[in-house]
This record gives structure tokens, sequence and C-alpha cells, in this order.
């Protein structure tokens, strides 16, 4: 009985620790496959509107209803008579400094990491990637970089727009819902965001595109097993994709706002 | 005539399982060899290890008289270059046109432009007898037959010195099986190219080999000419090659009957 409970506990170490040592090497062969050429640009482009442009239209509805249901609930849970103050000055904060890019970053890990792992997951295990390595061409250049260059090239991008939209949203709830005055709303918004806010929330939305672009990647080039193990490697990304992309905010919000 | 492909006690494991214990196996310039052996006998693992695909834990591969074992990918790209490969099932990119999959290793390593690699993809469609009204397909509109010819096509493109083919026939009627074992013969004899084919496809050993190995539980336990495949008494090679269920060959690692007298 005792020993089955350490063979459990040692299984589980070994293989914590053999799967971070994976991923460590695949993070360094990707590193090393951004830094040397060849560069398929191309290949980065096609990777760019299919990670940036059509993540667009989820991730501006998504910061468009946060925003507008942020603005209700710091109406409702405030000091109403103060609220045009409270309500425009919160959602920009919340909206710059998390929601837009944590929100927009968990929506795009959801759409990019799954179409990234099962499109390189299918690629294994048809033996592409094997075809690939045989016609002279690193997979990690050829596949891995471009998406992970796109995805953080193109995540600050996103999160741009989160936030124009975000405020937006609020803006819409608190004028049209509230009776708030548009002038006034938009004059204590600029007057109380600073650059620092916006450029965290930034700095944030590019490292979630790495880590949205590797774990797609990572589960995707180490899929096996056919269907099944595509399908498997669909979920490890987004899962894995999304708890780091939390973990990783709670980190940089410590570091950025500590000081 | 000189090597081109030697393997030295090649071993290679997963996990507990030892699918190569010790391949030893030549081939020289110019000659096609044929690999047969049963499902999990370790023919793929033994090409894949040739492609450095996959990195054998004990022994030597020598290309040209070079070792390839341990070699960094980057180190290999001109081994690679005078190498080329017909996947089982043609794994082509399904994110590509035809004449992309074909022109692919001349576009990315060799700088071809557009219109050059698209002229190249027609010549080598042609010399698989394949039209180049194909040009613009993507693999997914292509039967498995065409898309093995495609595959062969690309694999043939950058006028490889050594060529390797996985089951080039499985999953095929037999019309194109002979179609493929043809191509395979005509390409083989016009680019002068040394190749290893692995299969379990009888036709296809008789068709297009000039040597033959069987491979058996990660050994190679026969070679000789193809011509004396008929003649020899080896037990094992009998009953692989007369497709009899029983004999001294396991079969689905339950072992069918006990060899009488066999190796």
């Amino acid at each position: 009985m005792t020993l089955t409970a350490f063979a459990t506990i040692g299984r589980f170490f070994l293989g914590f620790f053999a799967q971070t040592g994976r991923l460590s090497v695949f993070i360094g062969q990707t590193l090393k496959a951004l830094i040397r050429p060849p560069f398929y640009f191309r290949m980065i482009g096609q990777q760019i509107l299919r990670i940036g442009y059509f993540s667009l239209p989820v991730v501006a509805l998504t910061s468009f209803f946060t925003g507008g249901a942020l603005a209700i609930q710091i109406y409702y849970g405030g000091n109403q008579f103060n609220s045009e103050t409270i309500v425009s000055s919160i959602v920009a904060l919340g909206i710059t400094r998390e929601l837009g890019p944590v929100l927009g970053g968990l929506m795009v890990a959801g759409r990019v990491s799954a179409a990234i792992a099962a499109e390189i997951g299918t690629m294994r295990v048809t033996e592409q990637i094997d075809a690939l390595t045989t016609l002279s061409t690193d997979p990690f250049k050829y596949l891995v970089a471009p998406r992970v260059i796109a995805a953080t090239l193109c995540m600050p991008i996103l999160a741009l727009v989160a936030d124009i939209i975000g405020v937006f949203g609020g803006f819409v709830v608190g004028t049209q819902s509230f009776g708030f005055n548009a002038a006034i709303y938009v004059q204590r918004t600029v007057t109380f965001l600073s650059f620092d806010d916006v450029s965290s929330g930034l700095i944030k939305a590019a490292v979630f595109g790495f880590i949205i672009a590797t774990m797609g990647c990572y589960h995707g080039y180490h899929s096996k097993g056919g269907a099944q193990g595509v399908g498997r490697a669909t979920t490890n990304a987004v899962v894995s994709a999304s708890i780091l992309i939390l973990a990783a905010n709670y980190l940089m919000t410590s570091l950025l706002f500590s000081a | 005539m000189s090597e081109k492909i030697t393997l030295r006690d090649v071993h290679k494991t997963f996990g507990t399982k030892q699918v190569l214990r010790g391949v030893n196996l030549s081939i020289e310039k110019g000659q096609s060899l044929v690999v047969i052996g049963g499902s999990g006998s370790g023919k793929s693992v033994m090409l894949k290890s040739i492609l450095g695909l996959l990195t054998p834990e004990q022994g030597s591969i020598l290309i040209d008289g070079k070792e390839t074992v341990g070699l960094a990918r980057d180190h290999r790209r001109e081994i690679d270059h005078q190498m080329g490969m017909l996947f089982q099932n043609g794994a082509l990119f399904d994110s590509l046109p035809v004449w992309r999959n074909v022109a692919f290793q001349g576009m990315q390593n060799d700088g071809l432009s557009e219109a050059d690699a698209r002229d190249q993809a027609v010549d080598s469609l042609a010399l698989v007898g394949l039209g180049a009204e194909l040009l613009d397909l993507y693999p997914a509109s292509l039967s498995g037959g065409m898309q093995k010819r495609v595959g062969l096509a690309r694999a043939i493109a950058a006028k490889p010195e050594i060529m390797f083919f996985d089951e080039p026939t499985t999953g095929l009627d037999p019309i194109m099986t002979d179609v493929i074992n043809h191509l395979i013969r005509d390409c083989v004899s016009e680019l002068g190219a040394t190749t290893l084919t692995i299969t379990h496809d009888m036709t296809s050993v008789r068709a297009i080999a000039d040597k033959t190995a069987l491979l058996y539980k990660g050994e190679i336990i026969w070679q000789g000419d193809a011509d004396h495949l008929a003649a020899s008494d080896d037990p094992y090679l009998l009953q692989f090659v007369n497709g009899l269920a029983e004999g001294p060959i396991e079969v689905e690692g339950q072992q069918i009957s006990a060899p009488a007298g066999g190796q």
C-alpha cells in the first residue's frame, strides 16, 4: 500500500519533470529558429493573417460586451451619485490593464492554439513533418517560428483593439443606459488613463501571444496516435495556454505594478 | 561497386521495446534493395534511422562512407539533399497545391523562382505520367494512387542519388500497383539512383528488387539476390514469400507453430 503510494507520487514527479524538460528543449529550439535564417516571410505573412486578422471579430465582440458589463457592475455596485467619474475611469483601467489583454488572450488561445495544434498534429501523424525534414527543411523554422512570430506580433495589436472597443462598450452603456454626458465621459477617460496602463497591457499581450503559439505548436508537434492523439493535443494546447496566460498575467502584474 | 549505404549493428529501442536488434545491411551504388518483413518487424524504424528521423542508441549508419548517426540536422543538409523519399501515404502537404508540393525543395532550398518551380513540377509530374492540369489542385482532391504518384514526383524532383520507398504500393489496386512499380523502376534506371524499398508486397519485390533482405524481429535474417528468392530453402523466407500462416514466423506476437529446423 505504502509502496503503491510512493510509486504513484514518483510517477507523477517523473512525468512532470520529463514534460518540463521536453517543453524547455522545445522552447530552446524555437528561440534558435527565431534568430537563425532562413526566415520564411511568406509563412509569417500567412500566419499574421490567420492569427491576427481573423481573430479580430472574436476579440472585438468579447471586449465590447465586457466593457459594457463592467460599466453596469461599477454603476450599480458603486456610488451612483459619483458614478460618472468612477465608471469611466475604472472601465478604462480594468480594460487596458487586465481585461483587454487577458480576455483577448484567452479568446485567441481557444481559437488559435487549437487550430495550430490540430494543423501541426495532423501533419505529425500523417508524416508531413517527417517529409519536411527529408526535404532539407527544418520544421521549427518552417512551421513553429512563423506562428510564434505572428502570434507575438499580433497579440499586442489585438489587445489594443480590445482596449479601444472595450472602453467604447463602457461608453455606450454609460451614455445610453445611465444618461452620462458623452463629452465628460471621454474627457474623464482620457485624463485618467496613463501611457503605462496601456503599455503594460500590450507587453502582457505579447507574452500571451508567445504562450498561445508555443503551446499550440508544442502539443501538435508531439501528438501521436492518429485522430484521437490530435484531438488530445488540441485540448491540451487550449488548456495549457489558458492556464499559462493566467499564471503569466499574475506574475507580470506583480512585477509591473509592485514597483 | 562501392557501398552507398552501410548499416552496422544498428539498435533502436522505444521504452522497453527493442525494435532493431543489431541490423547489418549494405547497399551498393545503383542497386535496388528491397527489405521485406511483417508488420512490426522494424522496417519503418530502420528506414527512419537511415533518414536521420530517429537516432539509434547503438551502431553505425554510413552514407558514402560518412558516419551519420549523431550528426546534427544542420550538418547533414548535404546528405539530405541527395536523398528522396516516398512516404507510405504520400505525406503531401495539405496546405499547398500540387506544384508547390513537387517543387518544394527547389523553392525552399535552391532558390527557384515560382516560374522555374512550376516548370520543374511539370517535368517531374510528366516523369510519373501525370499532366500539368493537376498543378493547381490540392492533395485532398486527388485519389490515393495519384497522391502516391505526386509523392513520387516530389521525391525525384531534385534528382536524388538515393531514394527510399516506404510501402509504395500499400492500399493500391493491382493495376495501380503495377503502374507504381514500373514508375519506380523507370525513375531509378533514368536517374541511376540507389534505392531502398520496404514492403510486404511480393509483387513489388519481384518487380523492383535487385537484392532482397528479410527483416524479422529487428534483425536481418536472410539476404540475397532477388533471383534467388524462389530457390531459397530458408524456412522464414519460404513462409513469408508464400504467405503461409504456419511456420517459424510469429504472427502478432503469437507463434502459430514451432520452427522445425528453422534458423
